[in-house]
């Protein structure tokens, strides 16, 4: 017996509600983060992410009041990230109650933030979610690099040495999203995921592409990760975080029932 | 009568998760407040010690902040629990940052992990794993054996004598994951993030008159 692999759901906030819909059956409104937080824990999740899409910096402090209330009434793990920029932007989130921050594009633009971040308030606290996309060819041995933009910019950066940079400078944890394989649920790119947990020590959560419970037990058997992140098929009623660990637990993998 | 729990603000530690949690399980007759004086560390009838980040900066901290000697009669004589960093600096000396002095509140040191021959295992220990009850304790009051807790450090406590040991929990080795020493429990994982488990045992504090 030891850790058990994590199950985490992630929502995407807009001005402090959840957005892109989360039907539960029985839920009175969907868009509540509180409520939707509640639901999570209840069916057992092991943590939740928040991924804040607002535009304004106004807004922003609609989040850090909606993290405010979950954190008060929801007793588990919490990860905020999107636009998290500064070390005061750190310190609100975390002094709001989120455990743990994930900083994505600000560490490309500036990597000595995430070292600050770290030295500022632990490693515990501080994920960098990279959004890899292959770009080698079919033949060619396999590459992939870091992209910004919701995947539309790339940077030039190798993915593998960006995240063990990333884990030089201090990250607890790494939030890995294949941008080939976000929204298409066809499963993570297993490879992608292998290739970076294996040559990294710090926590891999693997990210994109989930479309049934299946690709879930891979992410942790093939890919090596110690988490696993999905969002629509659990949002939608498709299944809960119980079926999902139920499906962990028939691959012989540990988890939290 | 009104019991007064003072959470222990020291800059260093997630206090709102640790003070909402607590307000979440307790009665109307429990005040809890979060403080950075030593008066409201003497005036408490229980203290909740947090604490989170490095050793040496936690204990830099709380050098600046004139609460070590109101601190140190609290853990002699009232209800005290120490939650994840806030148990590793009650011992001598930590392993972390080069070696650093701690507060000596309890006998043993703070080691950091070794992995060796464990490649399949990740630093930071982060996550939920089990502990397992090595003593009956009002601390443990039900909650089941073997319970999972939410988990996120590099180093861990090693007592000098295992019979402060009240629970114990494996990763590539099995370490003290809770301790117990007369008015004092310290816990290395998070109470206030481990759902049910860790309200269980908030609320178990809450009542616990420390014997």
């Amino acid at each position: 017996m030891g850790l058990a692999k994590r199950i985490i759901p992630c929502l995407d906030v807009d001005n402090g509600r959840v957005v892109k819909g989360v039907q539960f059956v029985d839920i009175r409104d969907a868009g509540n983060p509180v409520e939707v937080a509640k639901r999570y824990d209840e069916q057992g999740a092991d943590e939740i992410t928040f991924l804040d899409i607002t535009a304004t910096a106004d807004n922003r402090n609609t989040t850090i009041h909606m993290v405010e209330e979950v954190a008060s009434q929801v007793f588990i793990p919490l990860t905020v990230g999107g636009g998290i920029r500064s070390v005061d932007d750190v310190r609100n989130m975390l002094n709001a109650g989120a455990d743990k921050v994930a900083i994505n594009s600000a560490a490309i633009f500036n990597p000595a933030f995430v070292q600050e971040a770290c030295q500022t308030f632990g490693s515990q606290c501080i994920v960098v979610a990279i959004d890899a996309k292959k770009v080698s060819l079919k033949g060619e041995e396999n590459k992939w690099e870091i992209f910004t933009h919701g995947g539309r910019k790339e940077t030039g950066i190798d993915a593998v040495e960006w995240a063990t940079k990333m884990e030089r400078l201090g990250a607890g944890e790494i939030l890995l999203t294949s941008m080939d394989r976000d929204g298409t649920k066809i499963g993570f790119d297993l490879e992608l995921t292998r290739t970076i947990a294996d040559s990294v020590n710090v926590p891999v959560i693997a990210s994109g592409g989930v479309g049934e419970l299946d690709h879930l037990v891979k992410g942790v058997t093939e890919g090596h990760a110690e988490a696993v992140l999905a969002a629509s098929i659990f949002h939608f009623g498709q299944h809960t975080i119980q079926e999902a660990k139920q499906a962990m637990t028939d691959n012989g993998i540990e988890v939290r029932l | 009568m009104t019991k007064l729990i003072t959470v222990v603000d020291y800059g260093m530690g997630n206090l709102r998760s640790v003070s909402k949690a607590a307000e979440h399980v307790a009665d109307s007759q429990t005040k809890i407040i979060v403080s950075s004086k030593p008066e409201d560390i003497r005036s408490a009838d229980a203290i909740i010690f947090p604490g989170q980040g490095a050793a040496k900066a936690c204990m830099s901290a709380l050098n600046h902040t004139g609460m070590i000697h109101a601190l140190h009669e609290a853990a002699e004589e009232k209800p005290f629990l120490g939650i994840c960093m806030g148990l590793q600096v009650l011992m001598e000396h930590s392993e972390e940052n080069d070696g650093i002095e701690c507060l000596s509140f309890l006998k043993g040191k703070v080691k950091q992990f070794d992995l060796s021959g464990h490649p399949e295992l990740k630093m930071p220990h982060m996550g939920w794993n089990q502990i397992n009850q090595t003593v009956d304790h009002p601390m443990w009051h039900k909650i089941e054996q073997d319970s999972r807790f939410y988990f996120v450090h590099s180093y861990f406590v090693e007592p000098e004598d295992n019979q402060f040991i009240a629970g114990n929990t494996t990763h590539g080795q099995t370490f003290a994951s809770a301790i117990a020493h007369d008015n004092l429990f310290a816990i290395q994982a998070h109470p206030e993030k481990s759902a049910d488990a860790g309200l269980q045992l908030l609320k178990n504090f809450i009542t616990w008159n420390g014997q």
